[in-house]
């Protein structure tokens, strides 16, 4: 062996030179936040495109707080999903719901400072129900045409009613977008440089990275608070956390209720907490032994709501009876389905089941893509063991639950979480249950003919009483299994003011200094 | 390696790009989770998703799917994201670079770190100090890159917040780039502003990167060296009067070099591949984060144009390697 020689001066000149890129101020300091009138948000997922009608995106209800930050909808909507005037302000039908009948703002004005006009409604509109556009929402769009325009009026011929029509023109692809602009620039244009009317306009666009956004000087609605709002696009729960804990960031959302109640402690954070238009939810396939009224109903039965709630998710979370939750327009607190272990069993026996001769089923599963939903299941497993349910736990990806309902082909029972930001029953029960929608797992009859005459019912008050029948039928028959509404944690620092919105969206024009 | 045999990769490149390309295209559209039944929204009928598969091409055989996209990549078009809406190629090219930087200022770090270490641990050869160089080794190798990331994350973005956590340039700084190659650019534009800021925001993904590999190339370089080292043309090198940091630098460490690079080049691959969850922890925009985005999204073009990317960088970083043996190892050289 050769003695050691080599000299302590040898080994710390390398060390010096291999740490030259650490040194002379590298490692100075991070930059808090931001300037006073600049707002970072710490957003929970990536922004994949700016044309908020069309493909995957436009259908992502967590990117339409940006969207509605650059463009303006139809229809505006407050935080307890109330309608309110956006670019246009007025909107019904005629008399007989022949026609539909809109007016336009005066004074909106694009980001390049052209005005908004009712040539840019049509042509939105006519765009959304083109089926070459892409548009996912274009089925609702494609029901009214033939617009005519009078001054600041449009009106337009209803071709298949839609009682919902003006619901989606507040949320999903239901964006104004310029059509000189945009016919102009083209799609590729408009995607490097996008402009909307809303109260931000974009300045820069780092994708998978930030956006920034400068206030609008010609929004037609209030001066927002900041002059600018940076959303930083960080995807990691973890990282979000850190954002915040190191004054990277002024707002966060989506965190973990563990964090959350860490870090709302700290004196200088704030945490506030707002029921969502999100519900979790188990689908059941009318498949064996589903076909079971008994089995089904022991399923509802047998599940201790607020024990879930309370214990995996800290209290941040509302038990529900039905796919309606408190705020949408159906809800009906009399429905109940109580927590009754000793009558979930009794209906097994029934069927011929029990602790010791169980009924075998599959139920599927994310895990990780909301909060505690792998835990939440194998709570509720462990709940249906003990009345004669056993069931074995099968983990898919969501893109699976997309593709398997969309064809199907679902386990017995599935869990999945349902959004409903314009609170209408029937994209909630609706679309859920009613059979002939990919969306349903549930096809039997019974529904499909207790649904369908509820969808062109033009009377609204018989409309939503009819909604409310079926809950309480779908509740009676044990048909679904609703858990509970999400409570949404949103995390910011002292001295702001977040409204909290009940459709999830963090809007930066309704944040303010406190 | 002989050029002949470097002909021969060469020429094996294409067939094999084909093969994975082929792989990825099927493997996509048989696993369950399809792009149209993520974006059907609530209330589309039957012939709603038709229309919506049909819009995106994905209405055909597979078969035919690919002959239509291969023949599309062969003329130099990757197809068009279905969640970003531009063109693959167009959005590889914005992002790839920001991966490359970020790989090879990781490859800087590991290589410095790994050859101090080694150089220390050689150096406390025989002493009862070297088991802790053996040991702090160990540690960084049993930790992967991205609980590094985690850990980096927690310990100098928010128990000491020294370095940004997220992003590769601040959001607040206006500065234009003519290339996404935003470091070199700065450096060579004589912009060290720019470049000190992009660094900020590099170090913490970069070390956890570097970390695992450092002392993968620590662990390799310090076993060569010593075997280097015992070898008899070391030992008369001693005999002849050489002081060891003498026959250390000019005898042992060529011939320890060798093996470092052929082993530790081909880990280099994981460097790579380790990109994709720290870009994600960071919130890095390289093609590591966007990868994780095109999987969530099942955007199928998105996704084949980046296995191919990484296929691409896999095979280069490879070759590259065999490259630098040949060069360094007269014995492959001349046969």
């Amino acid at each position: 062996m050769v003695p050691s020689a080599l000299s302590r001066r040898t080994i710390l000149k390398l060390a010096g030179a291999a740490a030259l890129p650490l040194s002379s101020g590298l490692l100075g300091g991070e930059a808090q936040a931001a300037a006073a009138d600049t707002l970072t948000i710490a957003y929970n997922v990536n922004l994949p495109s700016f044309d908020p009608t069309v493909g995957l995106s436009a259908v992502n209800p967590t990117i339409q707080s940006i969207y509605q930050a650059v463009f303006d909808p139809y229809i505006g909507q407050a935080p307890d999903l109330s309608f309110t005037p956006g670019l246009l302000t007025k909107w019904g039908w005629n008399a007989d719901q022949t026609k539909i009948m809109l007016e336009l703002r005066t004074g909106a004005t694009w980001h390049d400072g052209s005005p908004v006009t009712p040539e840019d409604v049509v042509w939105s509109l006519q765009r959304a129900a083109d089926p070459k556009s892409g548009n996912p929402i274009q089925f609702v769009w494609s029901k009214v045409g033939n617009f005519k325009i009078d001054g600041n009026a449009i009106t337009g011929d209803v071709l298949e009613f839609e009682p919902t029509l003006f619901k989606w023109m507040a949320f999903l692809t239901g964006y104004v977008l310029p059509k000189a602009y945009y016919e102009k620039v083209g799609a590729d244009g408009f995607e490097k440089a996008p402009i909307g009317s809303g109260p931000y306009k974009v300045d820069a666009f780092e994708r998978n990275a930030f956006l920034r956004l400068k206030a609008h000087p010609g929004y037609w609605g209030p001066k927002p608070a900041f002059e600018t709002v940076v959303f930083k696009f960080v995807t990691d729960p973890t990282s979000r956390v850190a954002e915040m804990e190191s004054g990277g960031s002024d707002v966060t959302f989506e965190i973990p209720y563990e964090e959350f109640d860490r870090l709302k402690a700290k004196p200088e954070l704030v945490g506030e907490t707002k029921p969502v238009s999100d519900i979790a939810m188990i689908f059941i396939t009318d498949i064996d032994p589903m076909l079971d009224r008994n089995v089904r109903l022991a399923a509802n039965h047998a599940i201790d709501k607020k024990a879930i709630v309370d214990r995996l998710l800290r209290g941040y979370g509302v038990p529900i009876a039905t796919l309606e939750a408190p705020g949408y327009a159906a809800f009906d607190p009399s429905i109940q389905v109580a927590y009754d272990p000793d009558l979930a069993k009794s209906l097994l026996a029934k069927s011929g089941y029990s602790p010791e001769k169980p009924v075998k089923l599959t139920i599927q599963t994310t895990r990780g893509f909301k909060p505690k939903d792998y835990e939440m299941i194998q709570a509720i497993v462990g709940m249906w063991r003990k009345v004669g349910i056993d069931a074995t736990i099968e983990v898919y990806e969501i893109a699976q639950h997309f593709e398997l309902r969309a064809r199907h082909a679902l386990a017995p029972a599935a869990f999945y979480n349902w959004g409903n930001a314009i609170g209408d029953p029937s994209t909630s029960t609706g679309f859920a249950m009613f059979g002939p929608s990919p969306h349903c797992a549930w096809k039997g009859k019974d529904l499909v003919e207790r649904i369908g005459p509820l969808w062109g019912e033009k009377d609204e008050a018989k409309r939503i009483a009819g909604w409310k029948a079926v809950d309480k039928y779908i509740a009676e028959e044990g048909e679904v299994i609703p858990l509970f509404q999400y409570v949404q944690p949103i995390l910011h620092k002292k001295g702001l003011k977040v409204v909290a919105q009940s459709n999830g969206m963090i809007l930066p024009q309704l944040i303010t200094p406190a | 390696m002989r050029w002949g045999e470097i002909i021969r990769r060469l020429v094996l490149i294409p067939p094999t790009l084909f093969g994975v390309a082929v792989i990825v295209f099927v493997l996509l559209r048989v696993v369950p989770g399809d792009p149209i039944a993520m974006m059907i929204p609530p209330g589309a009928t039957p012939a709603d998703i038709t229309r919506l598969r049909a819009f995106y091409g994905l209405d055909q055989p597979i078969l035919q799917q690919f002959v239509t996209w291969f023949g599309q990549v062969l003329n130099g078009d990757f197809g068009r994201s279905i969640s970003v809406h531009q063109g693959v190629f167009e959005l590889v090219l914005a992002r790839l670079p920001a991966t490359l930087e970020l790989a090879l200022l990781a490859l800087l770090i590991a290589v410095g770190l790994g050859l101090i270490a080694a150089l220390i641990g050689i150096h406390l050869r025989g002493r009862r100090m070297e088991w802790l160089v053996d040991i702090g080794i160990g540690v960084l190798l049993a930790v992967p890159d991205f609980l590094w990331a985690l850990i980096l994350l927690l310990l100098l973005g928010v128990l000491i917040p020294l370095l940004p956590i997220s992003g590769r340039i601040d959001p607040q700084l206006d500065i234009s780039f003519h290339s996404n190659f935003y470091l070199v650019e700065s450096l060579l534009t004589g912009r060290f502003d720019v470049a000190d800021a992009l660094l900020h925001h590099m170090i913490l993904p970069a070390l956890a990167l570097a970390l695992p590999f450092a002392a993968l190339v620590a662990r390799i370089l310090k076993t060569s060296l010593a075997e280097a080292e015992d070898q008899d043309y070391a030992q008369i090198a001693r005999a002849r009067g050489f002081s060891r940091p003498e026959i250390l630098l000019r005898e042992v460490f060529p011939n320890a070099l060798i093996p470092t690079v052929a082993l530790g080049g081909v880990q280099a691959t994981l460097l790579l591949g380790g990109t994709v969850l720290v870009e994600r922890i960071f919130s890095y925009e390289g093609i590591g984060n966007m990868a994780i985005d095109a999987v969530i999204n099942r955007d199928f073009p998105l996704i084949q144009g980046l296995v191919l990317t990484f296929a691409v960088l896999f095979i280069a970083l490879n070759l590259a390697v065999d490259l630098v043996v040949t060069l360094l190892d007269p014995r492959l050289r001349h046969g």
